[in-house]
């Protein structure tokens, strides 16, 4: 049975999150081992700058000749003008490295030297304990305590202290607000339309935003920011739910992780904001849900008015027709304020 | 009897797309194939779940309820053949939209020649092109190995020399590919398409077969300069894709053995069968096949043998929307909003739908952005498709070339609220010209019918002939030039099998419908002033034969392009007229 789309904010839980190098490298952590957010647990470099030296033209030689007058080797570190190639003789010629580097790769009467080879350092995002390495790719981290999943992040990762500049779901963050006092901090906000908002953030620096919502024109500063930034209900003016809003306020002033990552539904990668709770037993992990039914507590998506939470109480065995006139496989949903309405399948997410 | 119809009566078709898997049945009733009914399931390519086969298996079980059939055994498992006790169908094929686009580096010769051929290839494979080459790149080899590096491709496609031509310049660019295939990490190594000079193939799988992650050779796409001949490199191409799904979707291969027929992407599937439909209906015009999705829209233009296809991954009506402004306005965009709305509310809508591509419009505020999307999705993949076909299908205004039927689908267009609905969202997106028939594909059949045909030829033909496209209207859109509003541009007269007559004349800017009742059969008498164009040619009479639908005969006058007014308070009064003269 398929499982259906869930959500999750929840005041207890234990999560297991993956954290994954896109291609192979190294993984420093091992099972059992206690992490930091900022704890590295792999890495992996790769050369985006590659060049190709033609030895066999520089030494005028056969390209199958060439091995012979080779001096380095496959995977070998050299510096600016070190001998490269060197043929023999009285008239010989010798290849020198023309810039620092690693040779790649050898062969055919070439030699391939890589340069400003980049790290990539996957890190632990969250307070935990190592559960499992995949080998050469990463590791599982255990970690028991809050978490309110986003639904977007600007693809940053960071931790601190969470501190509020939010009084009302609703509510706007105005740059103004933004004060030295916030340094270093995690900042739970609403909605934010003014690009003052993410440069201020930069300046004190933050160390990331919590917002309900954000203007679409604020999309590309966002990702360009140096700190990472979670929107928990998505783009225009929207408030942030209430079960949200009351989990994360009541756990101000709190050591928070942030991760931001991007959205990536194939791999299971959803933005989220996890809060370590200490407990003298692990609480039970979140449950998956194969089906729809009555009784869950659901999230109603809404493109242009605000996404609701209210409890599924029934699902009409017939196509139900809209108030748009479309018709579709719906539920009728009981919201926090005792109305009931219908939504189809596809506009529900289960609170997880 | 035909053969066919006797070795394997039942056939299951699953379409795997980007937001939902359907599962189709077809069975012989009296001796024809017939449409029987179609589940479906939510895809479930993502996490939790991360297994295509979970919502096949969810998409046969909706499937067994909607036919009252038993498809799956006691296990679970799909009973093929069909069992004596009727449990099971007797065949089955698959066709496969799901998963992010490949990304291609493209290399060719010549800018305008091979590199055009194998450019046509991948945009008609939904592929998303990161890099191209040819012999006037100026970049030096340092630049170029680079360059492959950064775009990191799924895919290599290489086309280039005419067969027995020059292979220099090819045996360079392979070189090229093969240090960079070596130098990348083996897990991110690309596949290859060869598709050059055949005198090079024996040299390309030896170079490369230890260095792509996968090697396919098909015949030359330009065997002589002024021939091209894309098909083998097409069903080529459409092979290895799915070779490369079978990475992320490694239970594609489970699904492949129990097919008859390989499993093959829907945008290969759907273009073989528009290009059937074309030789099929043989109206002597093009057949258009729209598909709006999710994850992508594909729009294929087939005149007779000649297909032309695109598979936009940048019009689609889900996740790339978030990048939807880079491709347009969003004052191009809100032109076609009938709602007194501020602009930002359809810009804030389709970042938020970018999130949320499963969703559906449930309030009528919702449904206007929606449909206003389609039709502006719909305006810009047409715009593109006619730039690409060559000029002989092109004509100067730019306007789509004459079509006869266009086909529609993709869930915003099949499940809007009303006909009306569906069928001004194609009038306004499409803007044909002329007469024409439109369609809905309202169970997303053409792909899987395209999968069909591989290993039964029968049955798509009698499917189609059963009734399985619904059919919206007869459209008659005049062209004229210079004609002000209001003034009369055709003179039609609708004469009923019934014997009833009527007749009106039809004044530029209207959108008018003849009453004809579904199913009746007409004849319309068309009489065009001031040299309009209603099809027939530039001031030409004439006389169609015309079928009745809920909609009636449509004439639709509003001009091409339709030239929406400037001030928005009249234009939303325009566009909602239109929609109410459409029924709501």
């Amino acid at each position: 049975m398929a499982s259906v789309p869930t959500f999750q904010i929840l005041p207890v839980s234990t999560i297991l999150r993956a954290r994954l190098l896109p291609y192979p490298g190294r993984v420093l952590a091992q099972v059992g081992q206690k992490v930091s957010p900022s704890d590295v647990v792999a890495d992996t470099s790769l050369s985006r700058k590659h060049i190709l030296i033609d030895l066999a033209e520089k030494l005028q030689q056969p390209s199958q000749k060439v091995d012979a007058f080779v001096r380095v080797k496959r995977g070998q570190q050299v510096a600016k003008g070190d001998l490269l190639a060197e043929s023999e003789g009285i008239f010989g010629r010798e290849v020198l490295s023309p810039t620092a580097g690693r040779v790649a790769a050898l062969g055919g009467g070439k030699l391939v030297l890589e340069t400003g080879r980049a790290t990539l350092e996957i890190r632990a995002g969250l307070a935990g304990v190592v559960s499992e390495v995949i080998e050469d790719r990463g590791v599982l981290i255990r970690a028991s305590g809050a978490v309110v999943q986003g639904v977007w992040g600007n693809g940053k990762l960071d931790a601190g202290v969470l501190l509020s500049l939010i009084d009302q779901p609703e509510d706007i963050l105005e740059a103004s607000r933004l004060d030295v006092s916030l340094r270093g901090s995690v900042i739970l906000a609403g909605h934010v339309a003014d690009p003052a908002v993410l440069k201020n953030a930069a300046e004190l620096p933050v160390r990331g935003l919590v917002l309900s919502s954000l203007s679409p024109a604020l999309v590309t500063a966002a990702r360009q920011a140096p700190y990472p930034i979670l929107l928990l209900e998505g783009f225009g003016r929207r408030p942030m739910n209430g079960m949200a809003f009351k989990l994360l306020s009541t756990n101000l002033r709190r050591d928070v992780a942030l991760n931001a990552e991007s959205v990536d539904r194939k791999k299971g990668l959803i933005p989220e904001l996890f809060v370590p709770l200490p407990f003298n037993q692990e609480p039970p992990p979140s449950p998956i849900f194969d089906k729809f039914a009555a009784g869950q507590t659901v999230r109603v998506i809404s493109m242009i008015y605000p996404g609701k939470i209210g409890t599924l109480t029934r699902i009409p065995d017939d196509l139900a027709i809209l108030p748009s006139g479309v018709r579709a496989k719906a539920a009728q949903v009981r919201l926090e304020s005792g109305d009931e309405i219908l939504v189809p399948l596809s506009n529900l997410e289960v609170l997880g | 009897m035909p053969v066919s119809l006797v070795e394997g009566n039942s056939l299951l078709a699953i379409d795997i797309g980007s937001v939902t898997t359907r599962a189709a049945y077809f069975d012989v009733v009296e001796g024809q194939y017939r449409f029987i009914g179609m589940g479906s399931s939510p895809t479930t390519l993502a996490a939790p779940d991360s297994n295509v086969a979970v919502g096949m298996q969810a998409a046969i079980e909706s499937l067994q309820f909607m036919i009252d059939k038993p498809l799956l055994d006691e296990n679970g498992h799909l009973a093929i053949p069909s069992q004596p006790d009727g449990i099971g169908v007797d065949s089955l094929c698959a066709t496969i939209s799901a998963g992010e686009a490949l990304k291609a580096v493209l290399i060719g010769l010549l800018p305008d020649v091979s590199l055009k051929s194998i450019e046509k290839i991948a945009q008609g494979a939904g592929i998303q092109i990161v890099e191209s080459f040819n012999t006037n790149d100026s970049r030096n080899i340092n630049e170029q190995l680079d360059a492959i590096f950064k775009s990191s491709p799924d895919l290599v496609l290489i086309a280039g020399g005419t067969d027995g031509g020059a292979t220099y310049s090819i045996q360079k660019f392979l070189e090229l590919v093969g240090l960079a295939s070596y130098l990348l990490p083996e897990s991110r190594r690309p596949a290859l398409l060869f598709a050059g000079n055949k005198d090079l193939k024996k040299q390309v799988i030896a170079s490369m077969k230890n260095l792509a992650s996968g090697v396919a050779i098909a015949p030359n796409v330009r065997p002589v300069a002024d021939v091209e001949d894309l098909a083998p490199a097409q069903r080529q191409l459409a092979s290895l894709i799915v070779s490369l799904r079978q990475r992320e979707m490694p239970e594609l291969a489970d699904l492949s053995a129990l097919c008859g027929s390989p499993v093959l992407p829907v945008a290969y599937n759907q273009g073989r069968m528009i290009r059937f439909l074309s030789s099929y209906f043989d109206t002597g015009r093009g057949v258009l096949s729209v598909n709006l999705g999710a994850a992508s829209l594909s729009f294929g233009m087939a005149f007779g043998d000649d297909l032309h296809l695109n598979v936009f991954n940048q019009y689609g009506l889900g996740t790339p929307l978030a990048r939807l402004l880079a491709h347009t306005t969003l004052e191009d965009l809100a032109r076609w909003f009938p709602l007194d709305l501020p602009p930002e509310t359809l810009r804030d809508y389709i970042y938020q739908k970018s999130l949320y591509p499963a969703f559906i419009p449930s309030t009528p505020e919702e449904l206007a952005i929606e449909q206003t999307l389609v039709r502006h999705l719909l305006q810009l993949a047409a715009r593109d498709s006619v730039a690409r076909l060559p000029a002989q299908y092109r004509s100067r205004t730019g306007l789509l070339p004459a079509m006869q039927p266009i086909l529609a689908s993709g869930a915003a267009l099949t499940e809007a609220a009303t006909l009306g609905q569906k069928l001004l969202m194609l009038l306004d997106g499409l803007q044909p010209a002329g007469i024409t028939t439109l369609a809905m594909d309202q169970n997303n059949l053409l792909g899987m019918l395209g999968a069909i045909a591989e290993q039964n030829s029968l049955l798509p033909v009698q499917v189609i002939n059963s009734g399985a496209l619904a059919y919206l209207a007869t459209v008659i859109a005049p062209v004229v030039n210079n004609v002000n509003y209001g003034t009369p541009i055709v003179r039609a007269k609708l004469i009923r099998n019934d014997g009833s007559e009527s007749e009106t004349e039809v004044k530029m800017g209207a959108l008018q419908i003849l009453q004809l009742e579904s199913g009746q059969t007409a004849r319309l008498q068309l009489r065009p002033l001031l040299r309009a164009d209603v099809g027939l040619g530039p001031g030409k009479a004439g006389e169609i034969d015309v079928i009745g639908s809920s909609l009636g005969i449509v004439i639709d006058a509003r001009g091409r392009p339709i030239r929406l007014p400037a001030e928005p308070e009249r234009r939303r009064q325009l566009l909602s007229l239109w929609q109410n003269r459409m029924g709501g």
